[in-house]
């Protein structure tokens, strides 16, 4: 162990002496090179060496120590060296001799120790450093002055502000540092330079100013804090430059320029140096680089550059198709239409009528590009020879990209039925007879329109009221009128007593309501109607009632009046009950609860059957068969029960305005006119929502009405038409009631955009009366 | 009642829309690139059913597309490409700047580029599909060969385009698939059926587009590029499925002929062979060499009854017609005069079996010179020529689409030079009931019903003897008679709409009882329908008044056009009397 480490040593050592004798010759290169380089270099390689101890043993730390002195000796060494160059080449020499003997040495050494691993002073290099160190030692002192001077002399060489003049060596700072000194600085000998006892003050300044001829070429030097005067030449100098010339006064600065190279061709060349052998014999790099690359083109490592394949390569794409294979958005996929296919129009020849007329032209123009049907103009042409190219080719081509990627596309589906098949398959109106079809009759007489019509139980009379202020009662089968009666305001409404046992019939004209005794038919009836009138008796107490009854007596008796109530408001509808006993009138109006009155023909009596205001009521109607009560308002239908004084139901007409209502016969159905020229079939047991609604009309509604026996039902209304239709009503619950319009009836003529205003049915034929605005009544059977 | 409260638009159909900006920088891509995405993969808008719930309660017009097209976009690896590509010219760029020549070629030379073919296949996943779709692409692929070699797109595309087109009709002629040929002021609209798909495309004329500012080629250019790789591919199937060579090559025998007719003066034979190639006059060479067998694949009997029957029936019958229209020019030998549009009647002439030549001068590839005594036909199409052979026709070329469309070869005395030809009606307008039928269509009809109908020839006479004015009148009238009569037997057939209202007389039966019972039998039906109407609910009774107001429209149009041509009819008919009469 201890012998490999002396011999690493001995090895490191002489590497390093190699080295330093290197250096050495480096140095002698170039004598200019400052030693302070050299000391870097050396403390640098003193700093790898230690690095490599640390990793070799303990022993080396001291070593290193020792080592870095050693380094301080070879600084001196090599500051030596720039002295006595003699010196320096016997150390070389002696250097050489010793790497030759170490490189035998080290030839038998394992190459494992060859390693940068010095440090240890060794026998060898150690008599020789000392011997250089007592050289070192005895040049010390005279070396080192010489060293000094020479350093000086160099720096002046470099330094360009050699023209200063050194006087105070304190160098470029701030003068301000010496103020508290007595001092400003230190002169070449490096002695103080004293401040001049006393600073000048402004007259002193002023004083020189005036006295000193000189003044004006006086300098004050701060760093020497004396005053300098400037010579002639001086002042010239800075003369000339404030003039912006050259300093030297010698310097012709417009001196005649010589070329170096002149344009003229010379024959002989500028330098005639011989060409370089390396410029004419091949490069060995580039033999050498080259023959890489054959060589790699040989074994095929570099290929040529494919020429890219610009036109496309098709194959068989579709090879392994598989039809099932269809992508998850394919599902939501819209393909595109395809294009229109052109018709004649677009022929280059067509059939000339397809070319658009002049004005059809002019309209086309005239149009805007999007609105037009066409989107070219078509033309003729006499031979394919004379078609010229359409200018919009591109255009529209490029429309049809634009539709592809830009335009939403949506399914929609197309209603592809035959209109036939939308007409609902109805029952003939052949087999649904018998119902009326053609105008058998009119009863002419009144002179203004006729508001309302109403027939006797018999079917033998008919009654109607109009405007001009009469009740005439007409005799069904002739046509004749049997009986006119003045009454003193236009009559609103009429109804004959649906008992046939008695013959009265109810008018009201503003706010009356007159009882009549016709007079017609039987008089058996008659004469025990009018009994049964006068046989009434007074009750004891008398009850304040909201209607004052009359008992007509005289002329008036002879006329048939019998009885007058009289309202508080204008009365608009009287409606009996089935059994002809009670009596409801309406008097519409929409602030008081006092609408309603139900009236006991008997007993004369009266009653409000409601406390509450529900809205405008519009007109009321008994249920024929139990004790309900209909009364509509303006949107809705409410039924009330009388017996149990409550509301049992409110139907919702889904109407703007209720003109008329009509119950069925068997009380279970009901239709609704309005004036929205709507016709609402309600089923009681279905819904409080209409079962049907009927739009045949044009024009508002005016009045409804059933058949007591077939099942028919009329409506009459503005457009002058009354509409018989077949309505049906099943006994079996499960059966929803059939309607089928059978037969449109005209013959009423539009006055004052009034038509038909009442319709009726005899109680036993199927006939229907209308009465209408031309100031007929009309029978149709 | 506890639970979270539902946030409006954060389910339903709201969350199945998106709208383009969202979309776009959903997959980080500009507008450009967004755009041409959407065109290659054939993404396009979708119109929500419920606008305002899918706009989150906003009206503002915007185009929505389905969030599971543009979740589809984010995993296309074209996108990547598309990048690239953008890098690359930015490189480009800055080389460009800094004037680095040598970076600019290596650049060039790398540069990026990408395929598309996994995208049509994934757009038509099956053949046929693709060639449903393939209309489109034909008819730009057809706009872009005619495109100048300058300016609007790159060379590479247009002869591309043109190479793919020349193939495409070379493939029609071979399967000989032309039905339908319309010369329309567009431009020529062809109809083949391939493999049972109809497809139509348009054909410009052959001039030079005055381009128009307002039009994005960039879109087109996408367009087209997409399309030239489906037409490609189709192409290449075709092709296939005929055994014919991809791409194609000429036919030895075809080759060697034309090689010999043709000196090396002309081009060099690789540039000069897709110009033979579209010359279409010579057939395509096959993978293995068969005979010439066209043999018809007759449909095997299938043992069938009733309805069955009747249908194979049809079938068979309309497979013959099919070949007899097949072999409609078969045997004839045309000649090409310089003036008449020459790649479109080469195109039609060959795939009905005709042998076409020109003159040498106007295309390589012609066959016969004018001077052959067997040429049948020479189209010509000015009004009147020097020098003509007895032994031939001298037609119009409009007499080659009229035939084709009629599936029979129509009579040459209407076509002959210098004659008014009659007018070119659309072989794809099928006239419905109601619909206006123009007279040509019908004497058409008649002409193909095997009708013969003696007007031409009636007309003929009337430009000769003028003389017998009164005589040929009547015949007119009886003629007219005759027509009409016809006309009534088809409308019986086809319940063509009456045209011409004639003023009936009120005949003396009719007002008889017989008469008056039919009548009031009509009203009843009438009044019943009217009843019936009545009761409609409201949503079909829209409809019923919708669609009697589109069939409405039809019939006055009808009425207007028959009108119009009557009023035509009346002023040439009293313009021609004039003349005789100046004559006379």
């Amino acid at each position: 162990m201890r012998t490999v480490n002396l011999e690493s040593q001995k090895n490191g050592t002489m590497s390093k002496a190699k080295e330093k004798s290197a250096k050495k010759r480096v140095v002698e290169e170039d004598d200019d090179q400052l030693p302070i380089f050299d000391k870097d270099v050396t403390e640098k390689k003193a700093g790898e060496e230690d690095d490599a101890d640390l990793s070799d043993s303990e022993e080396s730390v001291f070593s290193g120590l020792e080592d870095s002195e050693s380094d301080s000796h070879d600084e001196e060494e090599d500051a030596e060296e720039g002295d006595d160059e003699e010196d320096d080449d016997d150390a070389v020499i002696l250097d050489e001799i010793l790497t030759k003997s170490s490189g035998v040495e080290t030839a038998t050494e394992p190459p494992a120790t060859d390693k940068n691993t010095p440090t240890q002073p060794d026998v060898k290099t150690a008599p020789k450093r000392k011997m250089k160190k007592g050289e070192g030692v005895a040049m010390d002192d005279g070396g080192e002055k010489g060293l000094i001077t020479t350093r000086h002399g160099d720096e002046y060489e470099h330094d360009t502000s050699d023209e200063e003049d050194i006087r105070n060596t304190v160098g470029n700072i701030p003068m301000e540092w010496y103020q508290d000194y007595p001092h400003i600085g230190y002169n070449l000998d490096g002695k103080k330079i004293f401040k001049p006892i006393r600073n000048k003050d402004e007259l002193d300044e002023f004083l020189d100013k005036m006295e000193n001829p000189d003044y004006w070429r006086t300098v004050h030097d701060k760093t020497t804090a004396s005053d300098i005067r400037l010579s002639d030449e001086q002042v010239d100098l800075v003369h000339r430059l404030q003039k912006g010339q050259f300093g030297d006064v010698n310097f012709n600065e417009y001196e005649p320029s010589v070329d170096f190279f002149t344009n003229e061709v010379m024959i002989h060349p500028v330098t005639n140096r011989p060409q370089d052998k390396r410029s004419f014999i091949p490069s060995l790099i580039e033999k050498e680089k080259v023959s890489k690359l054959v060589h790699a083109i040989k074994m095929g490592w570099i290929k040529p550059r494919k020429p890219k394949e610009t036109t496309p390569q098709y194959y068989d794409l579709w090879a392994k198709e598989d039809p099932n294979a269809i992508l998850g958005r394919h599902k939501m996929h819209v393909p595109a239409p395809k294009m229109r296919l052109p018709g004649h129009e677009e022929s280059y020849n067509p059939p000339p009528e397809y070319l658009l007329t002049e004005e059809e032209r002019m309209a086309w123009e005239q149009q805007d590009a999007e609105d037009r049907k066409l989107p070219f103009l078509p033309q003729k042409h006499s031979c394919l020879r004379a078609v010229p190219a359409f200018s919009r080719f591109i255009h529209e081509r490029f429309e049809r990209c634009l539709d592809l990627y830009l335009c939403p596309r949506q399914r929609k589906m197309r209603v592809n039925v035959n209109p036939e098949d939308l007409i609902p398959k109805l029952p003939k109106p052949k087999d649904l007879q018998p119902f009326p079809t053609t105008m058998s009759l009119v009863y002419i007489g009144h002179s203004s329109l006729v508001r309302s019509i109403s027939a006797s139980p018999t079917g033998q009379w008919l009654v109607s009221g109009s405007d001009d202020c009469t009740v005439r009662f007409w005799e069904v089968n002739t046509g004749r009128c049997m009986k006119t009666l003045e009454v003193g305001g236009a009559v609103k409404s009429v109804a004959w007593n649906p008992n046939p046992a008695v013959c009265l019939v109810a008018v009201c004209f503003e706010s009356t309501v007159l009882l009549l005794n016709p007079g017609l038919g039987d008089r058996l009836v008659v004469s025990s109607t009018d009994q049964l009138i006068t046989s009434y008796e007074p009750p004891e107490e008398d009850k304040e009632q909201a209607v004052t009854w009359a008992l007509s007596e005289g002329p008036e008796h002879d006329n048939g009046h019998r009885l007058t109530l009289t309202h508080p408001k204008a009365v608009k509808q009287v409606v009996w009950h089935g059994k002809g006993d009670y009596l409801a009138s309406v008097m519409p109006d929409n602030s008081s609860n006092l609408q309603v009155l139900i009236h006991q023909v008997s007993k004369r009596r009266t009653q409000n059957p409601f406390r509450k205001n529900k809205g405008l009521v519009q007109c009321v109607s008994f249920h024929p068969l139990r004790p309900y009560f209909f009364v509509a308002t303006q949107r809705y239908v409410r039924v009330y029960n009388l017996i149990k004084q409550e509301l049992t139901k409110k139907l919702m007409t889904n109407c703007k305005w209720i003109s008329s209502m009509a119950i069925h016969p068997g009380g279970d159905n009901l239709i609704c006119g309005s004036y929205d020229c709507r016709l609402a079939w309600f089923d009681l047991d279905l819904s409080t929502k209409p079962y049907k609604m009927l739009r045949h009309h044009k024009k508002a509604l005016r009045g409804v009405a059933y058949h007591k026996h077939y099942p028919l039902f009329a409506s009459g209304a503005d457009d002058g038409s009354v509409i018989i239709c077949h309505g049906m009503v099943y006994n079996d619950l499960l059966q929803n009631p059939l309607i089928v319009p059978v037969k449109v009836l005209k013959g009423h003529q539009i006055t004052h955009d009034l038509g038909v205003l009442d319709v009726t049915f005899h109680p036993t034929q199927p006939w229907v009366f209308s009465s209408g605005a031309d100031a007929t009544i009309r029978l149709f059977t | 009642m506890g639970g979270l409260q539902k946030k409006k638009y954060e389910r339903g159909s709201a969350t199945n829309y998106i709208t383009r900006n969202k979309a776009r920088k959903k997959l980080q891509l500009s507008l450009a690139d967004f755009r041409r995405l959407c065109i290659l993969k054939g993404i396009y808008p979708h119109e929500p059913k419920h606008k305002k719930k899918v706009n989150k309660g906003s009206t503002a017009p915007r185009t929505f597309y389905l969030l599971k097209d543009i979740r589809f976009l984010l995993h296309e690896p074209i996108v990547r490409k598309f990048r690239e590509y953008k890098v690359f010219v930015r490189k480009l760029r800055k080389a460009y700047g800094k004037a680095e020549w040598t970076a600019v070629e290596r650049l060039r030379d790398n540069k990026p580029g990408y395929k598309l073919d996994h995208i049509i296949k994934e757009r038509y996943p099956t053949f046929i599909d693709a060639l449903r779709d393939i209309d489109d692409a034909l008819s730009m692929c057809f706009l872009f060969s005619t495109f100048a070699r300058t300016g609007k797109c790159h060379v590479q595309t247009i002869t591309l385009c043109r190479r793919l087109t020349v193939e495409w009709m070379n493939y029609v002629v071979t399967s000989r698939s032309l039905r339908k040929v319309f010369i329309s002021i567009k431009g020529i609209y062809y109809q083949a059926e391939v493999l049972g798909q109809l497809i139509t495309w348009l054909v410009p004329y052959q001039f030079a587009h005055d381009h128009p500012t307002d039009v994005d080629y960039r879109v087109m250019a996408t367009f087209t590029e997409m399309y030239t790789t489906l037409f490609g591919f189709i192409n290449f199937r075709l092709y296939q499925t005929l055994n014919l060579v991809y791409p194609p090559k000429l036919d030895s025998k075809a080759e060697s002929e034309l090689k010999a007719e043709h000196e090396e003066d002309y081009a060099m034979d690789s540039e000069s062979y897709l110009e033979k190639l579209s010359a279409l006059s010579a057939s395509l060479a096959r993978v293995v060499a068969t005979a010439e067998e066209e043999e018809e694949n007759q449909l095997d009997q299938f043992p069938a009854d009733g309805e069955d029957l009747e249908n194979m029936e049809a079938r068979e019958k309309e497979q013959k017609e099919q070949e007899a229209q097949n072999r409609l020019f078969e045997g004839l030998k045309f000649f090409l005069n310089r003036e008449v549009p020459r790649e479109s009647l080469a195109f039609i002439l060959r795939c009905f079996g005709a042998e076409v030549s020109w003159d040498k001068s106007l295309c390589i590839g012609g066959t016969y010179n004018v001077t052959d005594e067997t040429i049948t036909h020479q189209i010509v199409d000015r009004p009147d020529i020097d020098k003509q052979y007895i032994n031939r026709y001298y037609i119009q070329p409009q007499w080659v689409f009229d035939s084709v469309n009629a599936k029979m070869r129509l009579p040459v005395e209407d076509y002959f030079l210098g004659v008014t030809l009659p007018p070119h009606l659309s072989p794809f307008v099928e006239e419905k009931d109601g619909d206006y039928v123009p007279p040509e269509k019908l004497k058409l009809m008649a002409l193909q019903r095997g009708e013969k109908h003696e007007e031409e020839e009636d007309d003929d006479d009337d430009d000769d003897d003028e003389e017998y004015n009164d005589e040929v009148d009547d015949e007119d009238l009886t003629e007219e008679k005759n027509l009409k009569k016809m006309e009534d037997q088809r409308s019986q057939g086809k319940q063509t709409l009456a045209v011409k209202v004639t003023p009936g007389k009120v005949k003396p039966w009719e007002t008889g009882s017989v008469g008056n019972k039919v009548r009031l039998e009509k009203e009843e039906k009438a009044e019943e329908k009217r009843l019936a109407i009545m009761m409609m609910k409201k949503k079909e009774k829209y409809l019923y008044d919708k669609i009697m107001f589109g069939k409405k429209r039809t019939t006055r149009e009808a009425n207007k056009l028959a009108a119009k041509r009557k009023a035509h009819e009346d002023t040439s008919k009293a313009e021609k009397k004039q003349k005789k009469a100046k004559k006379q």
